[in-house]
């Protein structure tokens, strides 16, 4: 039976006011004249009136709200109704709360099958076509995860309101475990691996994405075995392979690099770098774990992890977004024995939300892919939800805008953990599962959701990439697994060993614990689902969210299950570790997995990647001098990847944990900062300082450079903060395109190298990393015309540091009229790929990118950074700021704004050699700060400053004004600082 | 000095119970962070503290309504203990989300509407004290965060001309020190004549929408790398401790 509950606000409701907003800026101002929202909660359970009453009660606020049972009611006439429901088993956070609390009410539970769903019913009045409403319902839900009803008034009576039927999952799906049929042609093999496994009606089940190598190694290991494999076998190891967890591409030999980029490069910096700082070496745990792990104090480990999630991202902006975030949450939980997260960071590459064009995935344009501006709404919002609701400080983030993002967006997500070192007297980063050891997967039940994630994220995207990947995050079951888990489980030593489930699911998990204990033998039935009927390969490899898997020695599972009752967290032996060198799988009794775990996890053939080198030579824009200069600096503030991003910092809860000092918006004028300070133990001074770099732009010319200015940017913001460059550490994420291209490959291997050097030049060891390394989208646009757009080669490059104490970290905001402007660094002509020649390149339609690509020379501003930090410790600096997106110019219009204080400054002493005015003020060349000082203090600045390039070049004014006077000293820039501050939140104003 | 004892409540989401925990010690209390489900099941008594604070969070993740759902916990199986708690001479806080959870428990009056702007704000404000409360001793006005999708408080003309009346209206949005150094309007929410915080029980519960344990300390208020340089060349000390954590020290103060 089921009943509707409605409930609808009685006073007047906000969110319908901003929908209505929404709605006009569709194209329909001035159309729509009202817009009403009412909740709806359909139960599908067997309830007598008087308890549907009761729980109408509970479900509405007296004060504000009205509800009716099963009518659904609207104050006055209306034109169009729509109805925003969920498809059958995605996931339902209101509706899964409403059935809690019905059932905790009712004292009684839903029988299986029953349940709440909940949709969302919009009145709408106004002048409007058909065409216009189904905009409007195009803008509220995605066809691949919501179901949309349209309805006129009239139908809207005739029926007499809504039906009344609930999206419930139905599956006829065969539980029998199949057999592969592998002694087939190479051709059919090929199909396997591209396509997935044929289902009995000639479908095929999605990518296993595994190329002919893969599969006759498998051929080649069940024919030694004697057998065929089965659906379930098959798709293990497809999981495991998947370039997703094995990054076979930097595992493999590139070129002459017999070990892979990654061992030679990244962890070949890392391990000398830790060797050439002894005594000093601070890494505790780097590479091998969830997180990387560094040292905070005497008492606790910091970890810090930074993931991408581009492929579910580009399908459900919302779903892929927060489940990036809550998924590198469990990367935090999953470092050794369990760390509690404590900071996340966002950054999100995407294209101009203004772009109109339309693209499809599919020739006949039925699958359209989201808009730019929908992608960017959808994965802020996302991010917002999980780490809002997880009550972990969201501190820091970037947008970066591109026009070759429009195809796969680039979602970063990064969460940084805190543990102590010892836990019951043990090394708390190490952890091991014991044979004989329950497996226990803890959280969230297994679905429908999550199949195929890690294969399909190994590919470009197309018109056959899986909608079974997308889901959506379910933070508060996460919540209340990490509270049980890190704050209590943990230090009561219940269990031996965790991990995280992502990518593969319980096939990749539990296979990767297995490895300490050397074999697992699960029990599928035992495993908890959302509803009946699930496969068996499903249950096996689903991605579903808020998981993690604990080995538990079978004396503590009795105190542990109780544990998990007792805070509402769902806890389920699936199986045993074992000593057998075998991963084994049974579904009611039957064997349906047995595989040697060295094969599934080493099994996987070799490479040999080759690279071809590419040669690259850009326009040079003329070498007209600038006549505006005014102009173009208020132009620069305007442009997407420098100006403001407060609407995202401020719907951020950045100061939940009450941590944070250094805050996303600085100063009076809230100008965001690339540097967050944060203190992570509320009964200690020291600090945590994060910062970032990333220029994809910079690929254009060189990945090598790119790499290097991403690296130094990354420093010098930490620094600036107020960072001890002997005290960072870096994280690596690689988001690359078609790295089945010899080219691209060389572009990566370059960029890999950089990352190599400048780390070991800089003595900042990287602790963690990740690679995505297909992010293209092949489709066609509105005439058929089929295209490929691919991201530029991306590399995020993060910093972590610790500081003694928080109160000697600095802010970008000038402080007082009369201190000193000093630069550190060196300007050159480095204007290749910069803001500014983007500027001129989009007033006069042509592509200059130019090949002046700023250079690092990491000798030169080390010193810089360890003078500026000695500086900061010894409090003789107000205010700091890291030169970087366009250039001089944009870094002392941040100081003047966020201090609300004027500036005067004359560009002829900079140091470097810059011949014209333009080039001057927008030249993104490494290595420089822009510090304010007190007159006070200049000796002892300048005593410890002896030795580096810097110099005095002005000063901070009580007048409103930035004046600055070119390289010939005549006045170049004047500019009103009120004027300058809206130009700097315009873009952005109405998001 | 006795301390008093403080129960901060914990579970399905909320999720400021640390640094509420930590705020109270600091302050000189004795805190232990409760599930609710150890209240439930009668492993820990309510009766034994003197202090029930509910900290800010996402309980059930305002699914259904801010507050809600975990208030419906409550009445269905602790509304005997509450009574009882608050007929003592015993004192309430309700931060955030523990102040959604209070009126929805009907302990405190009104009710928390979404936004204006629809959507989660995370911003300092400043606040106006009146009143009487024992929380609220010698503050007269605060700058403190609030951070919250559902805060604009509402309640219809009748109680309000009784808050009124009973000047239980404690806390109200006004452009302050911080208001006016970030250039912020004073109402963050559009909440009704500004109410930020209310009283109930003659003063001993306090429902707020800002959160004073954020402001507890020197470095966590918005303008201090500012004010560090003004106190130092002033030659002043630089302080150590923030605004809030006046509250906290009220509360203490009041059992010793």
């Amino acid at each position: 039976m089921i009943t509707r509950i409605n409930v609808k606000y009685a006073t007047p409701d906000a969110r319908a006011k901003v929908k209505q907003k929404n709605f006009a800026e569709l194209g329909l101002w001035g159309k729509i004249k009202a817009v009403e929202i009412v909740d709806s909660y359909a139960i599908d359970a067997k309830l007598n009136f008087a308890d549907i009453k009761r729980v109408a009660k509970i479900l509405t606020n007296p004060l504000m709200e009205k509800s009716t049972i099963n009518r659904l009611e609207v104050s006055g006439k209306f034109d169009w109704m729509i109805e925003i429901g969920f498809l059958p088993g995605v996931t339902d956070n209101v509706g899964a709360t409403a059935k809690e609390t019905i059932e905790d009410l009712l004292k009684k539970k839903f029988k299986n099958g029953e349940g709440v769903y909940v949709s969302q019913v919009f009145f709408i009045s106004g002048k409007l076509k058909l065409e216009d409403i189904q905009k409007i319902a195009d803008s509220l839900y995605n066809p691949l995860i919501q179901s949309a009803r349209i309805k006129s008034y009239a139908e809207f009576r005739k029926q007499k309101g809504t039906e009344k039927d609930v999206p419930k999952v139905r599956l006829s799906s065969s539980q029998n475990v199949g057999q592969v049929d592998l002694e087939v042609n190479d051709e059919e093999l090929i199909k396997i691996g591209k396509q997935g496994i044929a289902n009995a009606d000639g479908t095929r089940r999605g990518p296993l994405a595994m190329d002919l190598d893969y599969m006759l190694t498998i051929q080649k290991y069940f024919r030694k075995i004697g057998r065929q494999p089965t659906d379930l076998e098959l798709e293990s190891i497809a999981q495991t392979w998947s370039e997703h967890c094995k990054h076979t591409i930097f595992a493999n030999s590139m070129d002459e690099i017999k070990d892979g980029l990654y061992k030679t490069y990244i962890k070949g910096a890392t391990n000398l770098i830790r060797k050439k700082k002894g005594r000093k070496d601070f890494c505790v745990s780097v590479f091998t774990d969830n997180s990387g792990g560094i040292e905070f104090d005497e008492k606790y480990i910091i970890t810090h992890k930074a993931e991408t999630h581009n492929s579910p991202s580009a399908l459900d902006p919302f779903g892929g977004a927060i489940t990036g975030i809550v998924g590198v949450n469990r990367d935090a939980m999953g470092f050794g024995l369990g760390a509690k997260p404590v900071v996340n960071i966002y950054g999100f590459c995407l294209a101009d939300p203004k772009e109109k064009r339309v693209l499809y995935k599919d020739e006949d344009l039925k699958q359209k892919i989201l808009s730019p501006k929908r992608i960017m709404q959808g994965v802020i919002q996302g991010v917002n939800v999980g780490g809002n609701c997880s009550g972990i400080p969201t501190a820091q983030g970037f947008l970066f805008f591109d026009e070759r993002y429009r195809g796969k967006p680039l979602v970063f997500v990064g969460t940084v953990g805190l543990i102590p070192k010892k836990i019951r007297g043990k090394d708390s980063w190490k952890k091991k599962a014991m044979p004989g050891d329950l497996i226990v997967m803890v959280g969230g039940r297994v679905g429908q959701d999550g199949i195929h994630g890690a294969t399909f994220s190994s590919e470009a995207m197309d018109s056959g990439s899986p909608a079974t990947a997308v889901q959506i995050g379910d933070p508060i079951t996460q919540k209340k697994m990490s509270d049980a888990i890190i704050k209590e489980a943990r230090d009561a030593g219940l269990y031996n060993s965790i991990t995280d489930n992502g990518a593969g699911g319980l096939s990749c998990s539990v296979a990767e614990m297995a490895k300490e204990s050397h074999g697992c033998f699960v029990e599928l039935e035992k495993v908890p689902v959302k509803y009946p009927g699930l496969e068996p390969w499903k249950i096996w490899i689903s991605e579903s969210q808020e998981r993690m898997t604990l080995s538990v020695p079978k004396k503590k599972w009795p105190a542990f299950l109780k544990l998990m009752q007792r805070r509402g967290v769902e806890a389920t032996v699936i199986g045993e570790f074992t000593n057998s060198g075998k991963c084994v799988v049974k579904n009611n009794g039957r064997v349906v997995m047995d595989i040697d775990l060295d094969f599934l996890h080493n099994g996987l053939p070799e490479k040999k990647l080759q690279t071809k080198e590419v040669k690259i030579k850009n326009l040079e824009p003329p070498k007209q001098k600038e006549k505006n200069l005014n102009k173009a600096v208020i132009q620069m503030l305007k442009r997407l990847n420098i100006t403001s991003s407060e609407f995202i910092s401020k719907q951020y809860d950045h100061e939940v944990q009450a941590g944070s000092v250094l805050k996303p918006l600085m100063g009076r004028g809230r100008v965001n900062g690339d540097t967050a300070v944060m203190c992570p133990v509320l009964n200690s001074k020291k600090g945590i300082v994060l910062s970032y770099g990333i220029n994809p732009n910079y690929s254009d010319i060189s990945t090598y450079h790119m790499a290097a200015c991403a690296i130094d940017s990354a420093i010098r913001g930490a620094v600036a903060g107020g960072a001890d460059i002997e005290r960072l550490a870096l994280l690596d994420n690689f988001c690359w395109c078609s790295s089945n291209e010899p080219e691209r490959l060389w572009q990566l291997k370059q960029a890999v190298k950089a990352c190599h050097d400048y780390a070991i030049a800089f003595g900042t060891p990287f602790i963690s990393g990740k690679d995505s390394m297909f992010n293209d989208f092949k489709g066609f646009d509105e005439n058929k015309k089929p295209l490929k757009i691919s991201v530029p080669p991306t590399l995020l490059i993060s910093a972590i540091g610790v500081v003694p104490d928080v109160a000697r970290t600095v802010s970008l905001d000038a402080k007082f009229p009369g201190d000193l402007i000093y630069i550190l660094g060196e300007t050159f002509d480095e204007l290749g790929a910069s803001e500014y020649f983007a500027q001129i390149s989009e007033k006069e339609n042509k592509k200059y990118i130019g090949n002046n690509i700023p250079k690092v020379d990491a000798r030169k501003n080390k010193k810089i950074y360890a003078d500026l930090c000695r500086c900061i410790q010894r409090e003789l600096v107000a205010s700091s700021v890291s030169v970087g997106r366009g250039g001089i110019a944009v870094a002392l219009l941040k100081t003047a704004m966020a201090g609300k204080l004027g500036v005067d400054v004359a560009l002829a002493k900079i140091p470097g050699n810059v011949l014209q005015n333009d080039l001057a003020l927008f030249s993104e060349s490494q290595g420089r700060i822009i510090v304010t000082v007190s007159p006070k203090n200049q000796k002892e600045f300048e005593k410890k400053m002896k030795g580096n390039k810097a110099e005095l070049i002005g000063k901070v004014t009580n007048k409103n004004f930035v004046e600055i006077k070119g390289l010939d000293g005549k006045n170049i820039v004047n500019l009103n600082l009120n004027f300058a501050l809206l130009a700097y939140r315009s873009t952005f104003k109405d998001f | 000095m006795r301390k008093p004892k403080v129960l901060i409540l914990s579970g399905y989401g909320l999720n400021c119970e640390e640094e509420t925990k930590f705020a109270f010690e600091l302050a000189g209390a004795e805190g232990r962070i409760v599930h609710i489900n150890d209240l439930i099941d009668g492993s820990v008594k309510l009766k034994n503290f003197q202090i029930l604070a509910i900290p800010g969070g996402f309980s059930y993740g305002d699914d259904t309504g801010s507050g809600k759902a975990y208030a419906n916990k409550i009445k269905n199986h602790l509304q005997k203990e509450i009574n009882d708690f608050v007929k003592e001479d015993k004192l309430v806080i309700g931060i955030c989300n523990g102040f959604q959870i209070l009126t929805n428990l009907g302990l405190l009056p009104g009710a928390l509407n979404f936004n204006d702007s629809a959507r989660y704000t995370d911003r300092w404000v400043d606040i106006k004290i009146e009143g009487e409360s024992p929380w609220l001793v010698g503050i007269k006005t605060l700058s403190v965060p609030i951070a919250h999708g559902e805060g604009k408080y509402f309640t219809d003309k009748k109680t309000l001309a009784k808050l009124k009346k009973e000047k239980r209206i404690t806390a109200k949005y006004f452009k302050g020190e911080i208001c006016r150094y970030q250039d912020y309007p004073a109402n963050p929410n559009g909440a009704l004549e500004d109410i930020a915080g209310v009283l109930g029980a003659g003063g001993k519960i306090l429902g707020m929408m800002p959160h004073p344990e954020r402001a507890m300390f020197f470095t966590q208020l918005p303008n201090w790398p500012y004010l560090k340089e003004k106190y130092k060349r002033e030659g002043k000390k630089i302080p150590i401790y923030g605004p809030g954590l006046k509250i906290f020290q009220n509360a203490v103060k009041y059992f010793q």
